[in-house]
């Protein structure tokens, strides 16, 4: 038959793409666990760091992230972070939730919120890293 | 006739939900989940306290005013061992992924060391961050 569905001008696989094996899994587990390999040390160096500002004044803290590789590394962490927080909430959506469309914008919404979180959170840094 | 009782003794039992007790590798696994969604919240706090660092001194010592009250303690004191517990069981997973450890006996054990490790990291967390 022809290449294109009976609803529409997508072709089957545009079609099919999103709405379960387009040959895509196998990258999305792959990308959820090197972030999680990377986080490992990051967030060690993370607890560490913030142990030694447990009971900093505002001074302390910009001069902390006044320093290259703090900031460097708080932008990686935050980062990885983020994407970790978003993969993980959508496995237990996927899990729990049963509903095409609710779990659609449980997964949708979480993204939205894990890209405004980080979008605010690196704004910060940069800005305290760059500030005077 | 004796062969058919022995045959009915040995077959696994089907869990009822009510009366299971869940296996240690069980509890295990959805305390990950349970603190993999806690840490998600957490990111919550995180930015915020970011945003405030950048805003200016008055913002920051808000900020650390709260987190430093008995309550804002409490939460910290629940978010370091949701962070170590999550970070051990990471691990656990990421040994797991490459085929190594999966046998009753081992996951026993090292769902014991998950446990045992959080309550360690965040007890040394935690002295760490008063004696400094």
């Amino acid at each position: 038959m022809a290449s294109t569905s009976d609803n529409g001008f997508r072709t089957r696989l545009g079609r099919v793409r999103g709405l379960g094996s387009a040959k895509s899994g196998g990258a999305h587990w792959l990308a959820y666990r090197m972030v999680a390999v990377l986080l490992v040390p990051l967030t060690v160096w993370f607890l560490i760091s913030i142990v030694r500002l447990a009971k900093a004044e505002h001074a302390d803290a910009i001069a902390w992230l006044h320093q290259p590789v703090n900031a460097v590394l708080l932008l990686i962490t935050l980062i990885a972070t983020f994407h970790h927080a978003a993969a993980g909430m959508r496995e237990v959506y996927e899990d729990y939730i049963h509903g095409k469309l609710a779990r659609l914008v449980a997964i949708g919404l979480t993204n939205g919120a894990a890209i405004l979180l980080a979008a605010a959170s690196v704004f910060a840094v940069l800005k305290i890293a760059f500030g005077a | 006739m004796s062969e058919t009782s022995v045959a009915k003794k040995a077959r696994p039992l089907s869990p009822h939900l009510q009366v299971y007790r869940l296996p240690l590798p069980a509890v295990s696994s959805i305390t990950h989940r349970f603190t993999g969604i806690a840490l998600t919240v957490g990111t919550l706090v995180l930015t915020w306290w970011l945003v405030a660092a950048a805003s200016g001194p008055d913002d920051f010592d808000t900020a650390q005013h709260v987190l430093g009250s008995p309550i804002g303690l409490l939460c910290l004191l629940g978010w370091t061992w949701a962070f170590g517990y999550h970070l051990l069981k990471g691990i656990q997973h990421l040994i797991w992924d490459t085929g190594t450890g999966i046998t009753n006996a081992s996951a026993q054990r090292s769902s014991a060391l998950v446990f045992g490790g959080s309550f360690v990291l965040t007890a040394i967390v935690w002295i760490a961050a008063f004696a400094l």
